[in-house]
Formats: C-alpha cells, structure tokens, sequence
C-alpha cells in the first residue's frame, strides 16, 4: 500500500477498496516500526489522524470526497498546527502549541488529508543538513549514515522511507530541492507568493516558499492543486487563480528547449554526478527536446547575497522570540535584557544565534550600504541573468546539489563549507522563480537529483516536463531497501 | 575581513544573545570567515543598480480599515511564560 502513487490511493479510497482509516494505520505502523532509525517526526500524531481519517471515510461515503480526502501526509514542523505542537526544530518552540493553523495546513485538512505528524528539520530552517535541529539529526533512508539534507530534511527522509506517501517542505535557499535531491524524491519550490505563508514560521520573508515533497510530478501537481492559491493574510500572498496542473502532465516535450547553463558545469561538481545528468539530458533529447548552452555569469555572487539578505531578514523575523509572549525563557532573570539575553542564547542554537548575529551586523549603523543595500543591488544582476537565459531557453537544467548526500558530522563544524554546497539552489530564491528537483540516477550509491529551474509560474510546465522524464524512467519509483 | 572578540561582543549584545566565555572565540573566527565570503559581493560595480527588495517587484497590498479580527488574547496568553491579569509579566524595570 505504501508504494502507491496519491492517484492509485485516490482511486482506491474512492472505490471503497481500502478506508483512510486502514490506510492511516499503515502508514501509522511504519512510522513506529521505522522512525527510530531515522528520526524523521518531531511529533507523531496519531489519535488525531484518526479522527481525520474517520472523518474522511465520512465523507467518501457521502459522495463529497475530493481528489486527495483521505489521504494521509506529514507537514514540516515549520506550518503552525492548532492544539500540536510546532517546534521549528528548535528549543525555543519546544513547548509551542500554536493557537491557530498555518493556511498550508488549513487547506489540507479542507480537502480531507489526514496529518500524521511534524517533520523533523533543521532549527528555524537555516540548514543543508538537518544536523541543527534540536530534535537531532535526521538519518538518510538510503544510508543511514548520510544526511538527508536540509532543511525539510524530516519530511524528506518520512516520505523516502515510505513513512508518508507525501509532505510538506519550505524552501529559502534549497531547503525542498536539495534534501528531494539527497533522498531520492521530487520536490518543488514554487514562485514566490504562491503559496500562502500564513502561519508558516518565518525565517527569511522575502525568500521563504512552500511546497510539496513527494515521489513523481503527478504527486507534487496534486498537493499543489491543494495549497496553493490567494490569502489576505498573507501580504505577499499572489491573486491568481489556483492552476490546474495535472491536466498539463501529458502534453508533448517535443520542442522544448533545454539550457544548460555552463556555470552548473564547472568547479565543484562531483564528476559522477555530472555523468548522471549527462544521461539524462540524453533522455530529454530523445524525447525530442533541444539543448543548448546558456550563462549565468554571476551565479558565483548568489552565495555571498543570500548570506546577507537571509540573515538580515532572519534577524528581523526571530526578534519576537524574547521570552515574554510564548516560547522558551531563562530560569531568574535579573533584569529585562538578561532575561532577553539568555532566552535567546539559552533557547536558539549555534547556526541560528549565528545567522542571527550576521544580519544583525549587516544592519547595523554604518554598514547597512556595504552590505544590505549592496546585497539587494546584486539581487537584482542575478535575477537579470535568469531573465536573459529565459529569452534562449524554456526551462534551466542542472544539478541540484554538487555531491551526493555526504555523511552526518562532516561539514558541521565548518558553515562556509556547508553554505557552500547549495551554489546551485540559492540564486532561484533571490529571484523568486520556480524550481523542481526530481531523481536522476545514483552515484556512489546515493541518490542524485537534477535541477529544472523555469520562469514566473512555469509550474506547470515544469512538472510537465518532470513527468514526461518519469513516464520514461523509473529511478522516482525505487524504495530503499531497508524500508521496502 | 576579520571581526575581533570585541566586535563579537558588541554584535551579541545588539542581537540580544548571550554567549558562553567559550563561544566567543567559535564565533569570531566563523563570522570572519563568512563576512570573507561576503567581501566576494565587492567585485561587481553595482553603481545605479536599483535596489531588489521583493521577487516581484511587488507592492504591500492595500485594504479597508476594518474590524477583521476578534479578540483572543486569552487564547494568545495560554502559551506566554508569566502573565497575570492579563499582563505579561517581565522582571521590574523601573526601580
């Protein structure tokens, strides 16, 4: 049952072949048989999955079930969860029950999806490997030595170990992309503003974006269906009207034209990744696409911009955890700033206090021109860069990450190394463009993922194109053996 | 570009974060290598470039000043550390 795509368990709920309920306690039993060896819930929650698996049945068999009612997923413990706790990963959350659910998690349980849990994720988001989480680390279900990536890196290890049949991530810099990329599945990063960020906690505003994790394109277009689409709470929130992107899976690919921009190509990419990619570009021409090479010239600058707009907005964003209205606070304060100061330094982690620390010296009186402004300027090259490459090219090919999953401890003591390794995910962010990472192969036994990056509100065609990829391959559809 | 200990220091106290004796020279040294990473930044001339603060270029939505909330302060104060009669509750501040 746990290998079924979301459109064969769809058709068996309708059917009345199998209920939400006995497909929630599968699910639910995997989750207790497995998650220990990976550590991928923060939360489990299953009386209430139930109860909205009960309530699903409900409704199926009154004829006003929707495509996906019944169909159990996992959210990143980032979405506010009404009366379950949502951590963010972090100390400072560890005993936060949000008084009201994100927009994300409202729409799920609108159209009857049954929550198993929270996912486990690096602290407040700000990570490439799940290794900052408070919770732990988070074991890569194709070898429990590596990283699953970061930061939706629970939901990715949960829905690669079949734990889920799909999830929920957000993505600043990479942070679906590139644990999609590490554990073998597909996820996309929509345009910015398409996914309502209400109650989704914040770490960079003008970055951070929703999405779904899942194992193909046609799974990713259905949940997409489902949380996408305009709220008024949210202020950068889009009006447009929600797409239908199951209906654009089958067109043609015939035509399209793929660049490849040289800059994805160069210096630091692992050869055996690169080789992967390779094949696959061969498999998009032999469906009938074009490739040609395009430039990025200043891709190399994405890396040094994020780290000063990320942070400077993280800084601004995680000053309403002072220990005063929910969240963590110190034992005896002796003042007001003492007790600011040492819930913040008690409550966050090093990576968060760190990222903290960097915006808010990059704010600071004096400097702001240097960096900030300077930082936004060069925003605006990169997305100028994107816009020249769409006028040659359809969508963007490349990897999504420069290696494999590498093993848990090897890069945490080193941030420059770590922020390093996501010089292919970053710039699409500052721009604000959509991205799709899905699998591609293997090398050295771990999973690779190609990147498809298109322009403002090609999610369509990029899960089109996705799927066209795995109508033709089967590298989506593989289970860790471990976990079959 | 290098920060000292006490740049450090001074960074901490505007961020509001405490750090350990020991922390400090952690995150002298991986501070300094991050505002490295950033100098790259310099090798642009970015003169008239106007600024990008949103991917799209969009503007704060405007609407009706209307009532839209109601009132749940109870509900808010249910997960603050210390309140009392309404009031969250901090260490005195005026002597």
């Amino acid at each position: 049952m746990h290998e079924k795509t979301l459109a064969e368990l769809s058709e068996l709920l309708h059917q009345r072949k199998i209920s939400s309920v006995e497909l929630t306690q599968h699910f639910l039993q995997r989750i207790e048989r497995y998650d220990g060896q990976l550590n991928s819930f923060v939360t489990v929650t299953p009386e209430l999955a139930l109860e909205q698996a009960r309530a699903a049945d409900a409704r199926l068999q009154a004829g006003t079930a929707g495509k996906l009612t019944g169909i159990p997923l996992a959210q990143k413990d980032i979405f506010c969860t009404a009366g379950v706790k949502t951590t963010c990963g972090s100390k400072m959350l560890d005993n936060f029950i949000a008084p009201y659910n994100a927009t994300v998690v409202e729409k799920c349980n609108a159209a009857g999806m049954v929550m198993l849990g929270k996912t486990n994720m690096d602290e407040f988001a700000m990570g490439s490997s799940n290794e900052t989480s408070y919770y732990g680390a988070v074991k890569n279900p194709w070898d429990v030595k590596a990283v699953p990536g970061g930061s939706s890196g629970g939901s990715a290890a949960a829905v690669a170990a079949r734990l889920a049949p799909i999830a929920t991530g957000t993505d600043t810099g990479g942070s679906i992309r590139q644990p999609a990329a590490l554990c073998n599945l597909t996820g996309l990063k929509p345009t910015y503003g398409l996914v309502s960020r209400y109650g989704m906690i914040a770490f960079a505003s003008s970055l951070d974006q929703g999405g779904p994790m899942a194992h193909s394109a046609e799974d990713v277009a259905l949940l997409m269906e489902t949380i996408t689409g305009f709220d008024k709470r949210d202020s950068t929130s889009l009006d447009r009207p929600v797409e239908n992107y199951s209906s654009q899976l089958n067109q043609s690919i015939e035509g399209l034209r793929i660049g490849v921009p040289k800059e994805y190509f160069g210096e630091g990419l692992d050869p055996e990744v690169a080789k992967v990619l390779e094949t696959s570009l061969k498999e998009f021409e032999q469906a009938g696409a074009t490739v040609h090479e395009v430039h990025l010239p200043n891709n190399q600058l994405a890396i040094p911009v994020y780290y000063i707009i990320a942070p400077a907005e993280c800084s601004s964003n995680l000053s309403r955890f002072d220990g005063v209205r929910f969240g963590y606070r110190c034992e005896n304060p002796k003042d007001l700033i003492d007790l600011y100061k040492r819930s913040r330094g008690e409550g966050f982690g090093a990576e968060v206090k760190r990222r903290i620390m960097i915006g808010t010296y990059a704010l600071s009186a004096g400097y702001y021109d240097a960096y900030y402004l300077k930082a936004q300027q060069l925003r605006r090259v990169l997305t100028q860069d994107f816009t020249d490459a769409f006028k040659q090219v359809d969508v963007l090919f490349g990897p999504t990450s420069p290696t494999v999953a590498f093993n848990i401890g090897e890069k945490v003591d080193d941030p420059v190394t770590m922020y390093l390794s996501d010089i292919y995910t970053i710039a699409v962010n500052l721009a604000g463009i959509p991205a799709l990472s899905l699998p591609a192969g293997f090398a050295h036994n771990r999973p690779v993922g190609m990147q498809l990056i298109g322009n403002y509100f090609s999610e369509g065609r990029l899960l089109n194109i996705a799927h066209q990829y795995q109508q033709r391959t089967d590298w989506h559809s593989r289970t860790p053996a471990s976990f079959a | 570009m290098s920060l000292q200990r006490t740049d450090v220091e001074k960074i901490a106290h505007l961020a509001r974060i405490a750090l350990s004796e020991e922390d400090i020279p952690v995150y002298t040294r991986t501070l300094s290598d991050i505002f490295a990473l950033v100098e790259q930044m310099n090798s642009i001339d970015t003169t008239g470039i106007t600024p990008m603060a949103h991917p799209l270029d969009a503007t704060a939505r405007l609407r009706a000043d209307e009532v839209s909330e109601t009132n749940q302060r109870d509900s808010f104060q249910s997960i603050a550390p210390q309140v009392e009669a309404g009031l969250y509750l901090v260490p005195k501040v005026i002597e």
